[in-house]
């Protein structure tokens, strides 16, 4: 399959909106995990999350804002940057040439619940117009193609926190059959009350109050992961698009992508994890000992981060190759947290730095993986794997390479 | 002798096993008895009060999971979405007789969902919230199930588990074009080698008082709640909206080699797609039909076939006025004159419209047309609207060979899609 290049990138994460504001964030280890402000959390089992607060105004036409989440709306934002980025000029494409996919999970939720309260408060009559597709799946493709004129093959997906890595992979098989650009990725995270409990009630979520010590994954006293909001959408372009168009950046290229699901939970069959990273380098044609740094999923549960670092030291050799899991900075920003590991690790390459694993005190799997943790470790990067999960068995690798 | 490979090299792709939840009974051959004898299934709304609703009519599915081998943890585990999912896909399963050859590490389970969960986050808010009191919903009363209520994962997971399935497992949703897409995906896993099986389908159960809101607010639906038999009419001069469904169908796929090797039946091959988007609208369509009728091309020349071999079109016909001038002026944008000449039917017209399942009972009927030479009327069409001047087949199903079958779709959010279905052998690729 034609290895796309990805000429441009967005971001919206809790600790950085913009790519360079977020990169830079990373690169220093600062947080954007806290006690939540969006509504008073007190009165449930966890207060701690990545919030990400975009303001629209000045950022999104006026006439958006009603009609969108504010999932949504940083969606929209995210999109601009990257086309930006790209400096694509969408309207000169050729007809049915770009289009958009994006990963989901719950959808706009923070709007559906108003529209909830106002079905059930008050009556089906107060419901507002734009509910029938501001809380669905595809709201952000949808938005996104309408307000760039994106009319190709478009979608989404949702695959818990796998589907960042997903929708790229949906994207790369349109490059491959005609399309010429795709925006894809994704950015997520709709909090309110309402998804608060949903996700709650999964009791994977971190009771801490430590915005430090809440979400530790393959730390001795990991106990839970911690929601965010965010994500990063990319400009992914065929070869001879991009080439064709002499596009200014060549962050890298997607050179290779699997996915499996786990067998039923208390099956004696093995998960899923190691086929898919070993099919993942075979797609790519990538050889273990070529990869200079594994972006992890990190659960933050103890026994996938147990899993998964005995996969990578199996795959790779015991602490053959750095690993790091930046979200500790951001929170898992499910359908949106695979794609920014993906924008994290092109930046990476291009700057030859590992971005560190912040607030892993007691580091619980020091013979099976090199986890770059506390600071920044400057090294040349060729290859990085990215490896996300989701939720009951999703296993996605996906394999880049920075511009020669 | 007839090559499994396409002359692009990619691997084509068989349907070998049906199976269906649709308003009017569960299972293929229910389905398929209620379509072809032109009956309809819409009726007042039983499963809750809608009284203070415009629009009260919907099909609905007669559906007893007890009865359908679900156990009363799975029931209470499972929205209906999933329930629908997971009984179609044993249907399914059975019907092809793939199971015993299954190799889990090559096959994959893709399902399509445009409203997810949404009936149990619907009734499940109304708890927690105590009817919609307060903002700060109480976690105290919140159900243990709400995270997979949260995400769609379950009706993916759980037909993975129950088959064995280990390689790509997922979900893609474009809201009324799901159904397509879902089925056009999982193809395009089989055609680049990422497995060998795939069960792909799409199951949608989302009649619940917020979706009825929803399309009240925007005046999607019908409101001829005195005559909910026939309150659905595509393309009939006197159409005031769709009539809200549900249901699921899901099907297996495999290679055509995988298929011949085992000597599967199979009803119909994945011949060709197209996906456009029209970047105008998250609801609304221009009255052209540009992007369905560039879809419709894009999947003709996908499939190798011209305007000429079409013998059968299973439109999107959702009955909205707009929908159907749109869609009747992409068919003659996009196939000329011989538009004038097809039969194109819809089956909305029978079991309404259940969003994102819908596409996949549609690929279902086309299957079937192509199996069993026989095309499904559109119910309730007694009133020619003059702008909507194509053959509808009107009322009575037409027993014709049918080789080549179009699907089409229009979507919330822009999305148009197309596919073309092959009878075994028919055509050559």
């Amino acid at each position: 399959m034609t290895a796309p290049v990805v000429t441009g990138i967005g971001v919206a994460a809790p600790n950085g909106i913009g790519t360079e504001e977020y990169w830079a964030a990373v690169l220093r280890g600062e947080s954007g995990i806290r006690r939540i402000t969006r509504f008073d959390p007190t009165d449930y089992t966890a207060a701690l999350a990545g919030e990400l607060i975009v303001d629209p105004a000045g950022r999104l036409p006026g006439r958006l804002v009603p009609q969108t989440d504010h999932m949504t709306q940083a969606a929209l934002v995210v999109a601009e940057q990257a086309l930006a980025d790209a400096e694509v000029v969408t309207e000169d494409l050729p007809e049915y040439s770009a289009g958009v996919v994006t990963s989901a999970s719950g959808g706009g939720f923070e709007f559906g619940q108003r529209e909830l309260e106002a079905l059930w408060h008050k009556g089906g009559k107060y419901v507002s117009a734009y509910q029938s597709f501001a809380w669905f799946y595809p709201v952000n493709t949808g938005q996104i193609s309408i307000r760039h004129d994106l009319r190709g093959p478009s979608g989404a997906v949702v695959s818990e926190q796998a589907g960042g890595l997903d929708a790229v992979a949906k994207a790369r098989r349109n490059l491959g059959v005609g399309a010429r650009l795709m925006v894809a990725g994704g950015v997520d995270g709709s909090l309110c009350p309402w998804s608060w409990v949903c996700q709650l009630q999964s009791g994977r979520v971190s009771d801490r109050s430590d915005p430090k010590r809440a979400y530790v994954p393959f730390d001795a006293e990991a106990s839970g992961w911690l929601p965010g909001e965010g994500g990063a959408l990319l400009v992914l372009e065929s070869p001879e698009a991009a080439a064709e168009r002499d596009a200014g950046h060549r962050y890298g290229q997607i050179l290779g992508y699997a996915a499996t699901f786990d067998p039923r939970p208390g099956s004696d069959r093995p998960d899923g994890l190691r086929r898919c990273i070993e099919l993942a380098l075979a797609d790519a044609r990538v050889e273990p000992s070529e990869v200079d740094v594994v972006f992890a999923d990190a659960a933050g549960v103890p026994a996938a981060d147990r899993r998964e670092a005995e996969v990578l030291a199996e795959v790779f050799g015991a602490r053959q190759v750095p690993v790091t899991a930046p979200k500790t900075m951001t929170g898992r920003l499910l359908g949106g947290g695979a794609a920014l590991d993906l924008a994290t690790a092109l930046l990476a390459m291009r700057d030859s730095v590992i971005p560190p694993t912040v607030h892993i005190d007691q580091f619980d799997h020091a013979s099976l993986i090199d986890l770059v943790r506390t600071t920044p470790r400057e090294q040349p990067l060729r290859t990085a794997l990215v490896v996300a999960r989701g939720f009951p068995g999703f296993n996605s690798a996906m394999v880049l390479r920075r511009p020669a | 002798m007839v090559s499994g490979t396409s002359t692009d090299g990619s691997r084509r792709v068989a349907i070998s096993g049906i199976g269906i939840v649709a308003p009017g009974g569960v299972g293929t051959k229910q389905f398929w008895d209620l379509l072809t004898n032109g009956r309809t299934a819409t009726r007042s709304i039983s499963m809750f009060d809608a009284s203070q609703f415009r629009s009260r009519v919907a099909a609905e599915c007669d559906f007893d999971p007890v009865a359908n081998g679900l156990s009363r943890r799975e029931i209470r585990m499972w929205d209906r979405t999933t329930q629908f999912a997971v009984v179609a896909a044993a249907e399914a399963v059975a019907d092809s007789g793939v199971l015993d050859v299954l190799v889990p590490e090559r096959t994959g389970v893709i399902t399509g969902t445009a409203c997810g969960m949404t009936q149990s986050l619907d009734s499940e808010y109304a708890i927690v919230s105590d009817e919609g009191s307060a903002w700060q919903v109480d976690q105290a009363h919140a159900s243990p199930y709400l995270y997979d209520y949260f995400l769609p994962s379950s009706m993916a997971a759980e037909i993975a588990w129950r088959t064995g399935a280990e390689g790509p497992v997922g979900i893609v949703s474009t809201g009324c074009t799901s159904g397509i897409d879902v089925i056009t995906h999982a193809a395009e896993l089989i055609a680049e080698g990422s497995a060998d099986v795939v069960i792909a389908g799409a199951s949608d159960a989302a009649i619940s008082p917020i979706t009825v809101a929803c399309f009240d607010a925007i005046k999607a639906t019908t409101p001829r709640n005195d005559t909910p038999e026939s309150a659905a009419r595509p393309f009939d001069r006197t159409r005031n909206g769709f009539a809200l469904g549900e249901g699921a169908a899901i099907f297996v796929l495999e290679s055509v080699d995988h298929a011949r090797r085992r000597g599967a039946h199979v009803y119909a091959e994945i011949a060709g797609h197209a996906a456009r988007a029209n970047a105008y609208s998250m609801t609304g369509l221009r009255l052209d039909g540009r992007e369905l009728a560039a879809a419709i091309t894009a999947a003709m020349r996908d499939a190798r076939v011209g305007p000429a071999d079409l013998d059968y079109i299973n439109a999107h016909g959702s009955g909205t006025k707009q929908n159907d001038l749109h869609e009747t002026a992409a068919y003659k944008a996009s196939l000329g004159h011989v538009a004038y000449q097809k039969p194109i039917s819809t089956i909305k017209s029978m079991i309404g419209h259940s969003l994102g399942a819908i596409c996949s009972l549609e690929v279902a009927a086309c299957a079937l047309a192509i199996e069993h030479s026989v095309i499904p009327p559109t119910a309730n069409l007694h009133e020619r609207d003059p702008q909507c001047d194509l053959d509808y087949v009107p009322l009575v199903a037409r027993e014709q060979q049918v080789r080549v079958a179009l699907n089409v779709a229009s979507g919330f959010g822009g999305f148009q899609s197309a596919v073309v279905l092959t009878k075994p052998g028919a055509v050559a690729r």
